[in-house]
């Protein structure tokens, strides 16, 4: 019997009950604290086969902690690896989920499907900023078997093309720099095929534009020493921009805290955008395209900042509308990438 | 593919036609019907055009010039098609879609139409007899299922030809491509050289290899995706052996 039912047992010769102690049903173990343990059985998603079964769980474990759990049956599959789902049909849970709070019985169960080999965001950024960087002075020191035999490792006779070289190989050591000491990134991991997919795409298009401008035939802007100029201050100009937006983001979160909050403008005059945008640093990183393109006048460079914008414009929307959806105070003025526009 | 013609959800107040959420509407089937029936009555004039044409020169070669009208308004009116996946009304996929009709339009305007001298090429023929098998039977299907009385012998012809047709369609244009490539290059077709003030260069003859390579990897997915479905389809329909 129940300890506590014992001690009322006693309490009761002793005295009337003060508190009347609920008789304990005889469904679960019994346990002091009468924690209900439960059982976790895990399942393969496709072939409904019995992978593991976990028995006492607290019921405070997360999701994360019942991968855990599972990775060490299967060492192959380690966390970030795993999706949980409560049914084939429905979402991967998230890690933070707590296992009481689910639409579980005491025994649950949860499909497991492998996500395939991960990596971290990190990882991929550094991936997808450090191949342009080399691939661009690649082109731009005119190495062997790009351009006609006599012109490797000739220099280009015009200025534009060495400020060129500065502005882009800027633009991504800011970059790898920011990945490593700046951003914050949430979301754990992306699978390994996406490596492939974005880094070709960024190397490509990096080799696509250098090939062009640090071509012997590159023909210089139609206006001039205005024009490159004019393209120069329009670039720095957004990459200050860029880079006081990412450390208002950087400041937003706390480490480790997983609460949302509304980023506002600050002091610094950059931010100021916040009270029209969303997604500022999207805007200042079209800007900075767009005066690299003007600087250089060259037509793929055109083109990759069109469809540049293109997807930072479905990434702003999609970040836009998540704010409204936490946010029921989310700032009315606001559009997700350009002012009033989009 | 076929319509919804049951009234499924409860109209909304204001609404002076009750609008289905799931599936075209009956304003949308009706267009798709003529659509589908006018693409199919035309590959049909191509269909005879080439017999006739063939007929009455006794040979198979230079037809292309007896359909080439039709043929170019007819293929490239199935850009419609990716308008209707964008907009909804057929459950297809928009890039898949538009993948498919592009490199078909590819192939009549960009290579077929623009270099005159592939025209006299008998791959031409081999494309344009497997283009127009394949359409005839896809469009009547299509005409069919959303009509609702689907015959089997059409859906066992729309994922059964194409084991022969597709291939020789791939042939056809591979062959075409190749010819017109000694063309490009001499003239410089659609190219554009260095210096110029856009700072860009697009050389049309090795853009034709390219396409040319890409055919290695797409032609076997697309082949092998068409063979499960035929799996999948006429698997089925083996057990129940009743007009759909």
């Amino acid at each position: 019997m129940d300890i506590l039912a014992l001690e009322a047992k006693n309490a009761n010769v002793a005295d009337a009950e003060k508190k009347p102690t609920p008789k304990p049903k005889a469904k679960q173990p019994k346990k002091a604290k009468r924690i209900v343990y439960f059982e976790v059985e895990i399942l393969d998603l496709k072939t409904k086969e019995k992978l593991l079964l976990l028995d006492k769980v607290e019921p405070t474990a997360t999701v994360l902690d019942i991968k855990a759990l599972f990775h060490k049956s299967y060492p192959k599959w380690y966390p970030a690896r795993q999706s949980l789902r409560l049914d084939p049909k429905t979402k991967s849970l998230r890690d933070e989920e707590v296992l009481q709070t689910l639409p579980v019985g005491t025994t649950a169960s949860f499909y497991f499907s492998d996500l395939g080999p991960q990596l971290t965001w990190g990882t991929v950024f550094l991936a997808e900023s450090v191949g342009p960087l080399v691939l661009y002075l690649m082109f731009y020191f005119r190495l062997p078997f790009i351009y006609s035999p006599k012109y490797d490792f000739t220099s280009s006779k015009h200025w534009v093309v060495h400020l060129a070289c500065m502005c882009h190989s800027f633009h991504y050591i800011k970059r790898i720099l920011e990945t490593l000491f700046v951003h914050r990134i949430s979301h754990g991991t992306m699978p390994l095929r996406n490596i492939f997919k974005n880094c070709g795409y960024y190397w490509c298009s990096a080799a696509w534009m250098a090939y062009y401008i640090n071509h012997p035939l590159y023909t210089t802007p139609l206006y001039g020493q205005q024009q490159v100029n004019a393209g120069l201050y329009i670039f720095l100009f957004c990459q200050v921009g860029n880079f006081s937006i990412h450390v208002v983001l950087r400041n937003l979160k706390q480490p480790g805290s997983k609460v949302k909050k509304i980023p506002y403008p600050t002091r610094n005059p950059f931010t100021w955008i916040f009270w029209l945008v969303s997604c500022p640093n999207y805007t200042y990183e079209l800007g900075s395209w767009i005066g690299f393109t003007v600087m250089t006048q060259c037509v793929p460079v055109a083109l990759f900042t069109l469809v540049a914008f293109i997807q930072m414009t479905v990434w702003a929307k999609g970040k836009h509308r998540s704010y409204l959806k936490e946010f029921r105070d989310y700032p009315t003025l606001r559009s997700s990438i350009l002012p009033f526009i989009v | 593919m076929s319509a919804a013609a049951q009234g499924t959800s409860k109209a909304a107040h204001g609404d002076v036609a009750p609008k289905k959420k799931k599936g075209p509407g009956a304003l949308a089937t009706a267009y798709l019907v003529i659509y589908n029936v006018v693409m199919t009555a035309g590959w049909l004039v191509i269909a005879v055009g080439l017999v006739r044409a063939y007929v009455a020169r006794g040979s198979y070669h230079g037809l292309y010039y007896s359909i080439e009208k039709p043929l170019k308004f007819f293929q490239t009116g199935a850009l419609l098609e990716i308008l209707h996946c964008a907009v909804g009304i057929v459950p297809s996929s928009v890039v898949l879609t538009g993948f498919q009709v592009l490199s078909r339009v590819f192939l009549t305007w960009a290579v077929t139409h623009s270099v005159r001298e592939v025209q006299s090429e008998d791959s031409v023929l081999l494309f344009v007899t497997a283009w127009t098998v394949t359409e005839i039977i896809r469009y009547s299907f299509y005409t069919f299922s959303l009509l609702n009385h689907l015959p089997y012998l059409i859906k066992w012809a729309r994922y059964t030809f194409f084991i022969l047709l597709y291939p020789m369609g791939v042939t056809g244009e591979l062959l075409t491509i190749y010819a017109a490539l000694p063309y490009v290059q001499k003239t410089g077709l659609y190219s554009v050289t260095l210096p110029n003030k856009y700072n860009f260069s697009f050389d049309y003859y090795t853009f034709l290899i390219l396409i040319m390579i890409s055919y290695i990897p797409l032609f076997p997915q697309l082949y092998f995706h068409m063979l499960r479905q035929r799996k999948k389809v006429l698997g089925r329909t083996e057990d129940y052996s009743k007009v759909e």
